[in-house]
């Protein structure tokens, strides 16, 4: 652990990221508009330990697929800090040093048809991390380690010969895993790897991360909208809202023992397959712009337990039954905690 | 033409077969597709992309893409056959019998004018009103859907709507005219869990008030089964099951639509790994012979690779399997032998 | 052995592909595509296939000037098919030869407009900011001129600084480059749009996660998946650009008597037009028409068969 800073394998402190949206200069100064800032993250904490699953949830626009840019390097932040095992992900260092940190990270994107080079062979689009970092020096062993990566996502060496249009959304989605695992990294970001899949075929797609999380003694950040999926791959659960985590816990407790009110109504919203006849309360509102979000706790206008100090104070996430809650109506004690049961479909 | 049955259905779809001309030859899209909706009832139909789902609601209101076209079979909307009306017919007939509501809000509604001005648009189009009288139900329609301060939001644009208040314009939009039958081809799917909630609410209580039948199509298992009376599953093209909402889901009788439900992540109990269906649906080209399921089906046998099943009826339920025919599926069959 | 399986696997592709198909379905771009081809291969067999070298004074005889194409007079004389200028210059020959010019120069410069609109167009979009706005804004300028301005232009400062004798010798270059630098506009803004939509597709993130330099990016990545856009750009500027290099030897800006293209011919017919000295004006002119507009059309066949929307 080179700086000792921490146990943990990635930690995020105080992690801000804002985007200029506003008009040109010109226009700007023409139409009298002021400047348009977007808080897309705006000042979060996580840590994930090695092998663990660390899920974000919400809404889109919520800045959960922004933290995974800013995690894999892809943004700069505009404040806070993020260390991969030790190491400020900021700090100065040579190239090698930086290719080197770079290739214990990957990343896996949402779309399997717009992360693929429709130009390339598959077998180039997994080579290339690997040709990038020198990881092979002979045509042999290069086609060795293709050849492998694909079986590993269940598909055959033959397979590297082909073009990303001749395979359907699934295989796809399984070149992309094969390549961010051709780098060998400890570290997968996965953005909504399985929200543009059928439902059956993300199932084999969660098993395959499974299997290789196992295998490989990966650690994964998931980012998901999906409740039922992020319930059965999560260690534990940060769910996010314009920008902020407002509810962090592992699992089994998030679940049963939701505590944000923002929380609770998500899993509210999660569809009754079981058919008990649970009638999905619809919440009222939508998520308010993250150009102006609104003053203390942004959740407070769909909020029903909102009070004065909601819209006024800020509210600082607080250690709750091991994990943390940014809310004022639980760190004052009104809003008791409930337990909630789901019936398994069998 | 004197309906035979005291109840008949409100929409009828007999042997219905979509296909497209390619150079590779005609692919069969939906095939020999058959269901009826009854009046108020909800239809959901699920399936996978590709299945065929969308095709057989666009087949209905009359909006098939080119080159796709009806290639056999009949559609009949109130006893009366709608799948071989003239462009213009069809057009009076989508507004005024049946409405749409579309994925992307953002496509059925005209950027340049006001949702007030479309609304008001569709209402004269297919009702005799006064400019006056269509504004005001232009606005109860508004107000209907759920779109607070409706007075002031009738002249907005659509991209002065967010992505949920823009879905309930369009469901304003199709209710225009008071139809009997309304496809929505996943109304849901681009929005967020939360709005999700809301619209489908709202859908079931338009039609619980209005008496209006809905056939929804969706790939989202969760959402049909809190709205639809009946459910319909498709597979490449066809129907593998079909039966009441609550039989399908919970007993359901096709090897697919059980592989199908147990792929489901579910809130309660967290397995190490979900049930799974191997492969992926055969492309419209390579549709194997027999059932188009067998080669990712655990329960085939050998007359599953030859002979393709209809329906047939299991209890409310009727499946496409040979499972539920007297004959069953068959001798057992060595998997190397067919996988070689 | 490898690569004959590998091309004979190419070929296969290739006849299977979309773009061979809808070439095959489309009569008008089969009867373009034979055209372009018998005016390029006959053009630049000129050497061996012309009756006559036409611009080597030894062959010349006046006594042979103004003869009328062979068919429409009485004294025609079948060693001149197509009639005689007044230098007694065999017309076939000269256009012939004059085709192959055009065609040399039409494609040259569309060569470096094209590499020109290429590389601005890849760092306009892919850099964005300054780099853009700077790109971007001496663009609009240049559009602000029409491209015979511009070469114009050229010539005269080109003209200005060297003397009569040198620039008739490089005067092919001076007018490649003229025509060169008025057209890459287009390309670039083409390229500079479609890098802009590439540059945010996840493939292009995937790239940046294992550290990729931006040049390795735009090289590797977006480049290959702008060409379709290019090409059918470039396919329709070819023609453009013969137009314009005709119409400047026209002009007599372009390219000098001593070794005329098809807008040359067409100055020099036309300066005897009146005199009822047709065919030394019209044969040409009919050569750059039909060449032109088999070029056109295979431009417009490929923008239909390399748009996703219309397939």
């Amino acid at each position: 652990m080179p700086d000792g800073s921490s146990g943990q394998f990635v930690r995020i402190a105080g992690l801000k990221r804002y985007f200029d949206v506003s008009a040109p200069w010109l226009v700007r100064m023409l139409e009298r508009r002021p400047r348009q800032i977007v808080q897309a993250v705006d000042g979060i904490d996580i840590e994930i330990a090695k092998g663990e699953t660390f899920s974000l949830v919400g809404e889109s626009g919520c800045g959960k697929s922004t933290v995974a840019r800013l995690v894999v390097g892809l943004y700069p932040p505009t404040a806070g800090r993020i260390e991969f095992d030790g190491n400020d992900m900021a700090g100065r260092r040579s190239g090698a040093d930086m290719a080197a940190l770079r290739r214990r990270m990957q990343m896996i994107f949402q779309d399997p048809y717009a992360s693929l080079n429709p130009r390339w062979r598959v077998f180039d689009i997994i080579a290339e991390p690997i040709r990038a970092f020198g990881l092979s020096s002979d045509k042999a062993d290069l086609e060795k380690r293709v050849g492998d990566l694909l079986r590993q996502v269940r598909l055959t060496p033959a397979d590297g010969r082909k073009f990303p249009h001749e395979f359907s959304g699934g295989q796809r989605q399984r070149i992309s895993i094969a390549r961010a695992l051709a780098s060998q990294p400890e570290f997968l970001v996965c953005d909504e790897p399985t929200s543009a899949l059928d439902v059956s075929v993300q199932a084999q797609i969660l098993n395959l991360m499974v299997d290789l999380q196992r295998r490989f003694g990966l650690t994964y950040l998931f980012i998901s909208h999906n409740l039922a999926v992020v319930y059965h791959i999560s260690t534990r659960v940060g769910v996010m809202y314009l920008g902020r985590l407002v509810e962090v816990a592992p699992t089994e407790t998030l679940f049963t023992r939701p505590k944000h009110p923002y929380t609770r109504m998500l899993l509210d919203t999660i569809p009754d397959l079981d058919m008990t006849g649970r009638q999905r309360s619809p919440v009222a509102g939508e998520v308010p712009s993250p150009i102006n979000p609104p003053s203390g706790c942004t959740f407070h206008p769909r909020c029903p337990f909102a009070q004065d100090r909601c819209r006024a104070e800020r509210p600082v996430p607080i250690a709750i039954e091991g994990g943390t809650v940014a809310c004022h109506a639980i760190e004052e004690g009104r809003l008791p905690v409930e337990e909630r049961t789901y019936v398994a479909n069998s | 033409m004197a309906a035979p049955s005291n109840n008949p259905p409100l929409l009828e779809v007999k042997n219905l077969r979509v296909e497209f001309p390619t150079r590779r030859g005609t692919l069969l899209a939906v095939d020999d597709v058959s269901f009826d909706i009854a009046p108020g009832e909800v239809l959901g139909v699920v399936g996978e992309s590709g299945a065929g789902k969308s095709l057989t609601g666009n087949a209905i209101i009359g909006l098939l893409e080119p080159p796709g076209r009806i290639a056999g079979g009949e559609i009949r909307l109130e006893g009366r056959r709608i799948d071989d009306l003239p462009y213009e017919e069809m057009r009076k007939v989508r507004g005024a019998r049946i409405g749409a509501i579309f994925q992307d809000p953002l496509t059925s509604l005209n950027p340049l004018y006001s949702v007030g001005h479309q609304l008001i648009e569709t209402i004269q189009t297919h009702l005799p009103l006064s400019s006056a009288e269509a504004r005001t139900r232009a606005l109860d329609l508004l107000k209907e859907v759920g779109i607070p301060g409706a007075e002031t939001r009738i002249d907005h644009y659509p991209h002065q709507f967010s992505g949920g208040m823009r879905q309930r314009v369009v469901i304003a939009l199709a209710l225009c005219a008071g139809p009997r039958l309304i496809v929505a081809d996943e109304p849901t799917t681009a929005l967020d869990v939360s709005i999700q909630a809301q619209i489908i609410a709202l859908l079931k209580r338009l039609c619980r008030e209005h008496g209006t039948a809905v056939m929804l199509v969706t790939h989202d298992m969760g959402v049909i089964a809190e709205t639809a009376d009946r459910v319909a599953v498709m597979y490449a093209g066809r129907i593998a099951e079909i039966g009441p909402v609550r039989d399908v889901v919970k007993h359901a009788k096709h090897p697919y639509t059980k592989g199908l439900m147990g792929s489901i992540p579910s809130l309660g109990v967290r397995t190490e790994r979900l049930t799974q269906i191997d492969g992926a649906m055969p492309r419209l080209t390579e549709i194997p012979t027999g059932c188009a399921f067998n080669p990712r089906c655990t329960e085939r046998g050998g007359r599953c690779l030859v002979e393709r099943p209809d329906l047939m009826a299991v209890g409310a339920t009727r499946a496409a399997c040979w499972q539920h025919d007297r004959g069953g599926v068959g001798p057992a069959i060595v998997r190397e032998a067919v996988d070689a | 052995m490898a690569t004959g399986a590998a091309f004979s696997g190419w070929l296969h592709r290739a006849a299977d592909s979309d773009i061979w198909w809808s070439f095959k379905s489309s009569p008008m771009t089969i009867a373009a595509a034979t055209a372009t081809f018998l005016i390029v291969a006959v053009a630049f067999l000129s050497p061996v296939l012309a009756p006559h070298t036409p611009f080597d004074p030894a062959t010349l005889n006046l006594s042979d000037g103004l003869k009328p194409p062979v068919l429409l007079s009485a004294d025609g004389d079948w060693r001149f098919p197509l009639g005689t200028d007044d230098q007694g210059r065999d017309i076939l020959s000269s256009i012939m030869y004059g085709t192959r010019l055009s065609l040399l120069v039409g494609l040259a410069s569309v060569v470096v407009a094209m590499a020109l609109g290429i590389v601005l167009g890849l760092l306009s979009g892919y850099l964005g900011g300054t780099v853009d706005a700077v790109i971007m804004r001496v663009a609009d300028v240049q559009l602000t001129f029409p491209a015979i301005l511009v070469a114009l232009l050229i010539d005269g400062v080109v003209r200005g600084l060297i003397s009569v004798k040198r620039h008739d010798e490089i005067a092919v270059f001076v007018i490649v480059g003229a025509i060169g630098l008025s057209f890459w506009v287009q390309y670039a803004r083409t390229v500079r749009g479609s890098v802009m939509v590439e540059k945010n597709k996840e493939y292009v993130q995937a790239a940046r996660v294992i550290g990729l330099s931006p040049l390795l990016i735009m090289v590797r990545h977006v480049l290959p998946n702008v060409t379709g856009p290019v090409l059918v750009i470039a396919t329709i500027n070819l023609g453009l650009a013969i137009i314009t290099e005709a119409t400047l030897s026209f002009l007599g800006v372009g390219l000098p008597s001593t070794q005329p293209s098809l807008g040359t011919l067409i100055r020099l017919g036309n300066e005897v037009l009146q005199s009822g000295d047709w065919w030394i004006t019209v044969f040409p002119g009919a050569t750059l028409a039909a060449l032109v507009l088999a070029v056109n059309l295979l431009g417009d066949w490929l923008r239909d068969a390399l748009n996703p929307k219309l397939r």
